[in-house]
């Protein structure tokens, strides 16, 4: 095997895109931080019991584990990073009121998540603990929209979905957790042909039920059809308005719904969300209510948030035009001319890129970006092509 | 304007798809058994077909090189259904998937408890899915095609294959022992795309609709 070859779905990120990313990272984060999100960094390393809090099966299989020499115990690198911020609000943060949280780190999966995803994704988020309204919910929404935005990606879609409403269909149905997790999986994948073998030995009205929020997809007119198609369970209706508010709360946005789909992680508990570009075959970001991880660290609170891989979203953000080197001489040798540090000084304090060759070395344009020369013309350094 | 790209195999599917397609006024302008174009044209000018090897499909519509796509379950089952939406069992190109081997081989007794059985097919996870059932050790050889083949020279003592009318079997003096499924082709689809190009997907899928389950 060759020495240079790095693992399957693990790759280097060369300067131009290193470049954008750290754009785009600075902007996303400076963004958040002006709507008062404080970042963290929580730890690359943690034992896995930490780790897996409520996060289901998935995240058990993408999690890669190692032993602890110092104490004998498994960690595990994280494979998100949510979970970590909701243990740091409950439990060291130790807020009363609403805590706001961002971070942008690594994370890494013995699996990828997707196909075409990669097992180490940026992930880069936003969370919101201690309110436990839906106008935390739209603070979020508003905040993924917005930001998106403002780095150049249109959205073509947003879509909301509410886990209340699967969980008053598998209550009311009396359906154990295994069978939920089929019937989950059928939905998720809108396995129409599936799902009407699981629910074959379901008693009315949650049988048709299951079968409708398949349908259950479109605009916000989705959430009337709902309505009058859904049985009247407490959980449903309380559901349906909540998603028919923020829907229109949020109406400058290009809001969907979609009631079988309950993207994310097994750990949502309300309405979640996932925003959908056009060119990419998959969400761009997910996100939605959790309110039950704080509890396992501790303290109950509810949160909402959401979060995104930077790698991909880098990959469909519109590149900004490259800013070019200027290439200075070496050495100042005209003693008589304004300095030379001092030009090139100036110049670097107004974002500008200046390299000075080293001594024998023949600078090659196209390697270093380089479109102009500070040149000593009539007595003064000048920038030129 | 948006276009809309279906992904098919040559053959039975397309066949069987066709009339399918003309419930929406949908009419493809050639033949792909006798143009040897990969992408074909429909009368409309926001649908157009991709002819694509049929074990490829589901990789067409999961990238989203195509928005749906139609393929059989025996192929989804290969491909484990990883980020598609498979709303609809079309009901078309019908067959199964089947255990067979030599005639006069005794196979209640070399799949006795115990017992460990030779097995070649296409279709790896479905086989070893299926005799892991049973409760069957078996060592799974991967062939591409013509497995009928293998029992016959040796190779193995059964194969795991498709059978639609049982012709190639009897030809090759095999019997079917067992089915593991029945088989017929579904609709897939690519999830962004029907979050993105919703209105020109749902009359199609609408279409589609009326003759599956």
């Amino acid at each position: 095997m060759p020495r240079w070859l790095l693992p399957e779905a693990i790759e280097d990120i060369l300067p131009d895109d290193a470049a954008a990313l750290e754009v785009l990272r600075g902007r996303l984060l400076e963004r958040f931080r002006t709507h008062g999100y404080q970042l963290v960094i929580p730890p690359l390393l943690e034992y896995v019991e930490s780790l897996f809090k409520g996060s289901g099966r998935d995240m058990d299989v993408r999690t890669l584990r190692l032993v602890d020499p110092i104490s004998g115990r498994m960690m595990g690198l994280r494979a998100d990073i949510t979970p970590q911020v909701a243990r740091i609000d409950a439990h060291l943060l130790n807020r009363v009121g609403v805590a706001r949280l961002c971070y942008c780190a690594s994370v890494a999966h013995a699996l990828p998540a997707d196909f075409n995803s990669t097992r180490e994704p940026i992930q880069l988020g936003a969370e919101l603990y201690g309110h436990a309204g839906i106008e935390a919910d739209q603070e979020i929404i508003a905040l993924l929209a917005e930001s998106l935005q403002a780095v150049g990606v249109a959205i073509a879609r947003i879509d909301l979905g509410h886990v209340g409403i699967f969980s008053a269909l598998t209550d009311a149905a009396r359906i154990g957790p295994e069978a939920s997790e089929d019937l989950f999986d059928a939905l998720q994948g809108k396995d129409g042909p599936t799902l009407r073998t699981l629910v074959r030995d379901i008693g009315e009205p949650c049988r048709s039920a299951f079968v409708t929020l398949l349908d259950c997809y479109g605009g916000p007119e989705v959430i009337d059809r709902a309505r009058a198609r859904l049985p009247e369970l407490p959980g449903i209706a309380a559901a349906l308005d909540d998603l028919g508010r923020i829907a229109s709360a949020l109406a400058d946005h290009a809001m969907g719904i979609d009631l079988a789909d309950l993207r994310g992680y097994h750990y949502h508990t309300g309405v979640v969300f996932a925003a959908y570009v056009t060119g990419l075959a998959q969400a761009i970001a997910l996100g939605g209510r959790y309110d039950d991880i704080g509890r396992l660290f501790g303290r109950s609170r509810p949160a909402t948030g959401f979060s995104l891989d930077l790698r991909t979203l880098t990959r469909i953000v519109p590149a900004e035009p490259r800013r070019g080197t200027i290439v200075a001489p070496w050495k100042d040798e005209h003693a008589c001319a304004p300095s030379l540090d001092k030009v090139i000084e100036q110049l670097r304090a107004r974002g500008e890129i200046v390299i000075r060759p080293l001594p024998g070395e023949e600078i090659r344009a196209e390697e270093v970006g380089g479109d102009r020369r500070l040149v000593l013309r009539d007595g003064a350094w000048r920038v030129e092509p | 304007m948006s276009v809309v790209t279906l992904a098919l195999s040559k053959g039975r599917i397309f066949a069987e798809t066709l009339p399918l397609l003309a419930r929406s006024g949908v009419v493809p302008a050639e033949d792909p058994e006798s143009s040897r174009k990969l992408v074909i044209g429909t009368n409309r000018a926001d649908i157009r077909l991709a002819i694509v090897r049929a074990t490829d499909t589901p990789t067409y519509v999961q990238h989203g090189a195509a928005d749906l796509g139609i393929a059989g379950k025996d192929v989804l089952l290969e491909h484990g259904g990883a980020g598609l939406y498979q709303p609809l069992d079309l009901g078309i190109a019908r067959c199964r998937l089947c255990v067979a081997v030599r005639a006069g081989f005794d196979y209640a007794r070399a799949t006795r408890p115990g017992a460990r059985l030779a097995v070649a097919t296409k279709y790896v996870a479905s086989a070893r899915e299926f005799f892991s059932g049973k409760g069957v050790h078996v060592d799974l050889i991967k062939l591409y095609g013509s497995m009928e083949l293998a029992p016959l020279l040796g190779l193995a003592d059964a194969i795991v294959d498709l059978v639609s009318s049982g012709g190639t079997l009897r030809a090759n003096h095999l019997v079917e022992v067992e089915e593991i499924m029945p088989i017929s082709a579904r609709l897939i689809v690519n999830p962004a795309s029907l979050k993105t190009k919703q209105a020109l997907l749902d009359p199609l899928i609408q279409a589609f609709r009326p003759l599956s389950a």
